[in-house]
């Protein structure tokens, strides 16, 4: 059962629309049936990233010269909304790749960094990511160990980054090192590293996520694949950094700006992260509309015992209030207009969204929501990471509360 | 190469149909429209040809009211040249439909005219032989390979219990079979481009029908499980009400 809502009347354009329907359409075809097994064998859907890639699904914001498709943040939004509605591990490939990679690369690289990064990003030749979190700096990301020493004609990195999306099968990263200053007021830049993807076999039969033109970083690698409980076809590695030999030019923006330009990585990343919770919220509905529907007990549907309807009404009474405040925030970024506050209001009440909306379809299919048979116990385990990534539930009310108190963005927040 | 693609517009096959009030036609509030499943697969033919050749021209047509326009869009986001829009009421059966699609293809350069083998909601079958009886053209009907060798066409067809491999010369119209080829998604860049596509709009009026539909009925409402018996004695009796009720053996 799809879910229909007039909060798309208000916000979305007929291309709006008609990329919702195709990739639905594409998520429903390609997408579903072969979710369950990916989650269980944690496999990355080399398949369907490369149909993804095809389709233009990895350079949605980016202009035509950069090999993007020229659209806005809510053509993305809404992208990774119906791919989470199926599976969140899809929707995450398109969220980490273009918000946290492609868009720091096109906001803050030169235009040499933009023709040889951004294109085949854009272009979904090769994935992306970001590195930031690193093993004593999570939320404090001021913690950060990961040191750049500047030589003569190039910068050597040591340190690790850990949980990073697309750390095995991507090729070009963003990565944040410390390069000077001291504690408690470190100076923090951003460089760009490449490296060989770690399924080049896969890469290579799909014909997307390896480019032979890209130079490796010598002393760059990833480490290893997370057992994580969901986003479980998402791939989440380490990367380890051993005098990693980083050229000049791969200085990403300006010498100690590292700080200032993933704050506003994240901002742009938590409007994804709450369309992404969003998705998994309203695929939870979706799923229990229809099984309670379906399921009779005591002689009646269970959708017509009051007690169920209390739940399905207020899950989507969420979803209609998630949906303001995502498209809102993205509205206001495609306005030009300062969207942190909102960003963090809509990444903080759709990933709690998601997560109660599904527990309770879990609940409400039964025992049956407790096996594999149903997805919804799937997006229970996907809900719970988006009240951690890219900011936990914790960091988002400080950066509301420090929004509202009018206080500068001084103290270091937001993971990965 | 000149290829033409005659598709239409029909409910989405998970779409929950509802009969209209007036018992001859479906309520359309609430039903999402799309491109003929099976037009998918003449559609990522065409383009497949067209791209072979290095080449040429492919149109898309349909007949149809202002709604359609957005089935055309779908194809030239596939990436189809161009889009005509019939404007007319197609007709219940084929043949009024057909003879306006024969009308507007007549004069046109043709080497390859695809159509779907049969639109999922009237399932009909009709229109692909008619139109190419109607222009005097060769028809093959649920294709599912398409070759071209040495200047000669060969199609293999499904028939019952196997296949047939034709040959024939173009132009002929062709009808095309799941399993002919594997639909490509549009693109987002084809979905911009397609706004920008010409979408020409020719009045044709309201097709003839001969074949008048009376009433639409909803298929009776599913009953529910018989309990039968159990263990091995309950088989027989099972395979006999399989074979004899529910006739699926």
């Amino acid at each position: 059962m799809e879910l229909v809502s007039s909060v798309d009347d208000r916000y979305l354009t007929d291309e709006h629309r008609t990329i919702r329907d195709l990739v639905q359409e594409f998520a429903r075809e390609r997408v579903a049936p072969v979710a369950r097994d990916l989650d269980i064998r944690a496999e990355f859907p080399w398949e369907n990233v490369a149909e993804m890639a095809r389709m233009g699904l990895f350079g949605i914001p980016f202009p035509e010269e950069c090999a993007g498709v020229g659209l806005d943040t809510l053509a993305l939004l809404v992208v990774i909304e119906e791919l989470a509605k199926v599976d969140a591990s899809h929707a995450i490939a398109v969220g980490a790749h273009t918000s946290l990679c492609a868009a720091p690369i096109y906001l803050f690289g030169t235009e040499e960094q933009r023709h040889t990064y951004l294109t085949r990003l854009a272009a979904g030749k090769v994935l992306g990511g970001f590195g930031l979190t690193e093993p004593q700096a999570g939320s404090d990301a001021g913690a950060s160990r990961t040191r750049a020493v500047e030589k003569r004609d190039h910068w050597v990195l040591n340190g690790s980054k850990i949980f990073i999306t697309h750390g095995g099968v991507g090729e070009i990263f963003v990565i944040t090192a410390v390069t000077g200053g001291t504690d408690g007021n470190k100076e923090i830049s951003s460089f760009i590293l490449t490296k060989e993807t770690c399924d080049l076999d896969r890469a290579r039969a799909v014909g997307v996520g390896h480019d032979d033109a890209l130079t490796p970083i010598p002393g760059f690698r990833s480490g290893k694949k997370e057992d994580k409980l969901g986003w479980r076809a998402s791939d989440t590695r380490e990367l380890i950094l051993e005098d990693a030999i980083v050229p000049k030019e791969n200085l990403l923006g300006k010498r100690g700006e590292g700080f200032k330009n993933f704050l506003r990585t994240l901002d742009s990343g938590r409007i994804g992260m709450a369309a992404l919770a969003l998705g998994i919220a309203e695929g939870a509905l979706e799923r229990t509309l229809e099984y309670t529907g379906l399921r009779r007990q005591f002689g009646q549907r269970i959708c017509d015992f009051q007690a169920v309807r209390f739940d399905l009404a207020d899950i989507a009474l969420g979803i209609e209030v998630g949906k303001h405040l995502t498209y809102h925030a993205a509205t206001l970024k495609d306005g030009g207009k300062p969207f942190t506050r909102e960003a963090s209001m809509a990444k903080l009440y759709c990933s709690e969204l998601a997560m109660r909306a599904s527990i309770k379809a879990v609940q409400l299919h039964g025992g049956y929501g407790y096996t594999t048979e149903y997805p919804v116990e799937r997006m229970m385990r996907d809900a719970k990471i988006c009240e951690i990534g890219e900011g936990t539930s914790e960091i988002q009310r400080l950066v509301i509360a420090r929004q509202i108190l009018g206080e500068p963005e001084e103290i270091i927040e937001g993971e990965r | 190469m000149n290829i033409t693609v005659c598709v239409r517009r029909v409910p989405d096959t998970e779409t929950r149909i509802k009969i209209a009030p007036d018992g001859k036609g479906i309520d359309p509030t609430g039903v999402k429209f799309v491109l003929n499943p099976y037009d998918e697969f003449a559609v990522e033919e065409a383009l497949r040809l067209k791209e072979q050749a290095g080449q040429g021209t492919l149109t898309a047509v349909t007949l149809g009211g202002e709604a359609a326009k957005e089935t055309l869009r779908t194809v030239l986001a596939m990436g189809a040249d161009q889009a005509v829009l019939l404007k007319g009421e197609p007709s219940f059966d084929g043949l009024g439909t057909a003879e306006i699609l024969a009308e507007y293809l007549k004069d046109r350069p043709l080497d390859l005219v695809f159509f779907g083998k049969q639109a999922i909601d009237d399932d009909n079958m009709q229109v692909p032989a008619m139109v190419a009886e109607l222009l005097e053209l060769p028809c093959v009907t649920v294709v599912v390979e398409l070759q071209r060798k040495d200047g000669v066409w060969h199609a293999k067809r499904e028939v019952e219990g196997g296949h047939e491999i034709v040959e024939f010369t173009t132009p002929a119209v062709i009808a095309a079979q799941k399993g002919l080829n594997e639909p490509r998604y549009p693109s987002l860049k084809g979905i911009m481009a397609a706004k920008k596509k010409p979408l020409e709009e020719v009045e044709v009026g309201t097709a003839e029908s001969r074949v008048v539909l009376e009433r639409l009925t909803p298929p009776p409402e599913r009953k529910g499980p018989v309990f039968i018996g159990e263990g091995p004695e309950a088989v027989s009796e099972l395979v006999r009400r399989l074979r004899e009720e529910a006739k699926v053996l």
